[in-house]
């Protein structure tokens, strides 16, 4: 059951053309060492699936900066110009989805479910193209389930079994993004043998792991910093 | 927003008025933020982050920031004690239950029935609405806090938005450079002016009509 692979091992299954969901939000939380590898590894055509564009140098805002991704579903880019100046030169495809509905429909798909009802939205732009249902005479919005066929996702710690445990604000949408992919890579500060976890602490069951990798930190300077 | 600093501040505090204890609070960037800094030491509240904190505290020392520690602006934070972390579901199942007491935010345009423009113009700003449609839709009472006029000297608050919406009939309140507004079933109905203006002015640079009958100051 140990999953610890080396880096480059892990994103031999990311090709061109892939669809990854990225956990972070504003870009603490992206796990920089996969990302770093990424960029290097020269994959493109990438539909990415995460909360926001980040920054155009820091986190998943470097995969927008670099052209690399053709499509992004997202809640929000007006932290990274480039998403917003590519979109309107038709290089990148974006589709918006509410924050709150992003994260559940990624959690509808980590976890089997056909989608979630929602009323966010229901009456405004964000209904358009989409099918409304009626429970109990209140209009919800039918959201579709998000899944990839890679998910990367930041832990603060990880044992040999894949189980996670986050660290503060970087937790944000790592815990949902890490069931969504077809194949879950997880970056930790530190891993450690099995059963040094408590389980009552283990935020993501090492279920949703395939691959663990230990991440050597952040290589951006923050934006406040 | 192209305002003077004590502009800024003056509307923040105003602002700050509408936070009781015991409240939990969701703060939009911006003025917003500057809400925190006039909420008395006696009024204890929960602020709430997008992100997946209940019990944000102050901006830490410099020096002592911690980068996996930041509110949904990306802006180091500290906790309070009593503070939780969770996941983003959670953040969004706290909104959309209507947990949240209140929300500060800004806006594009607000209508006389409190619809909300403030995450897209078409063609300009298209950066996504990130939490704004949850927030608005959801939270107890809807604060807007925001110039009265636009930079050519437009109204902000109209009969109709042309903008699309953000979420409908939402906001309760608005506080501006030159007045609080109250959005009622009635209508708007103007409850202060502020001191350099008259109610003349604020007709003037309002592009809706306002009952005046409870000005209170």
């Amino acid at each position: 059951m140990k999953k610890v692979r080396s880096v480059e091992e892990a994103i031999r299954y990311i090709k061109s053309g892939s669809s990854l969901m990225v956990g972070g939000f504003g870009g603490i939380g992206n796990p920089p060492t996969l990302i770093k590898a990424i960029l290097e590894s020269g994959v493109d055509e990438l539909t990415l699936i995460c909360n926001d564009a980040g920054f155009p140098h820091i986190g998943v805002g470097q995969i927008i900066t670099e052209g690399r991704a053709a499509r992004l579903i997202a809640s929000h880019i007006g932290s990274n110009p480039n998403a917003g100046k590519f979109m309107h030169e038709d290089k990148l495809d974006i589709e918006f989805s509410p924050q709150g509905t992003l994260v559940e429909r990624i959690r509808a798909g980590g976890v089997g479910l056909g989608g979630i009802l929602t009323d966010i939205g229901v009456n405004g732009l964000v209904a358009e193209g989409k099918e409304k249902v009626v429970v109990d005479g209140k209009a919800f919005l039918i959201e579709t389930p998000l899944t990839a066929d890679i998910s990367i996702v930041y832990a603060k710690k990880a044992d040999e079994f894949g189980n996670l445990i986050f660290d503060k604000s970087a937790r944000n949408t790592n815990p949902l993004v890490a069931m969504a992919g077809t194949i879950t890579i997880a970056e930790a500060e530190e891993i450690v043998p099995v059963g040094e976890l408590n389980p009552e602490e283990i935020v993501t069951p090492g279920a949703f792991v395939d691959i663990v990798v230990k991440s050597e930190g952040v290589n951006w300077a923050w934006a406040w910093e | 927003m192209g305002m003077g600093v004590s502009v800024r501040e003056a509307i923040a505090k105003r602002a700050a008025e509408e936070i009781k204890d015991g409240m939990i609070i969701n703060l939009g960037i911006g003025i917003p933020t500057l809400v925190a800094n006039y909420i008395p030491a006696d009024v204890n509240v929960m602020f709430h982050t997008e992100n997946g904190v209940l019990g944000m505290g102050p901006a830490p020392l410099k020096g002592e920031e911690d980068a996996n520690l930041c509110n949904a602006g990306g802006i180091p934070i500290t906790v309070v004690p009593g503070a939780s972390y969770f996941d983003s579901t959670l953040a969004f199942g706290i909104t959309r239950r209507g947990l949240l007491d209140i929300t500060i935010l800004g806006a594009f345009e607000v209508s006389e029935k409190g619809d909300l423009a403030n995450w897209i113009v078409p063609g300009k700003i298209v950066s996504g609405m990130g939490g704004a449609v949850d927030l608005a839709q959801k939270a107890k009472k809807v604060v807007v806090l925001m110039n009265h006029t636009d930079k050519h000297g437009n109204p902000k608050i109209v009969r109709e938005c042309t903008l699309p919406l953000t979420a409908e009939k939402c906001v309760d309140l608005i506080i501006t450079d030159m007045a609080v507004i109250e959005v009622t079933e009635q209508g708007l109905s103007l409850l202060e002016v502020e001191a350099s203006y008259t109610v003349e002015d604020v007709m003037k640079a309002t592009g809706a009509e306002f009952h005046v009958a409870d000005l209170v100051k």
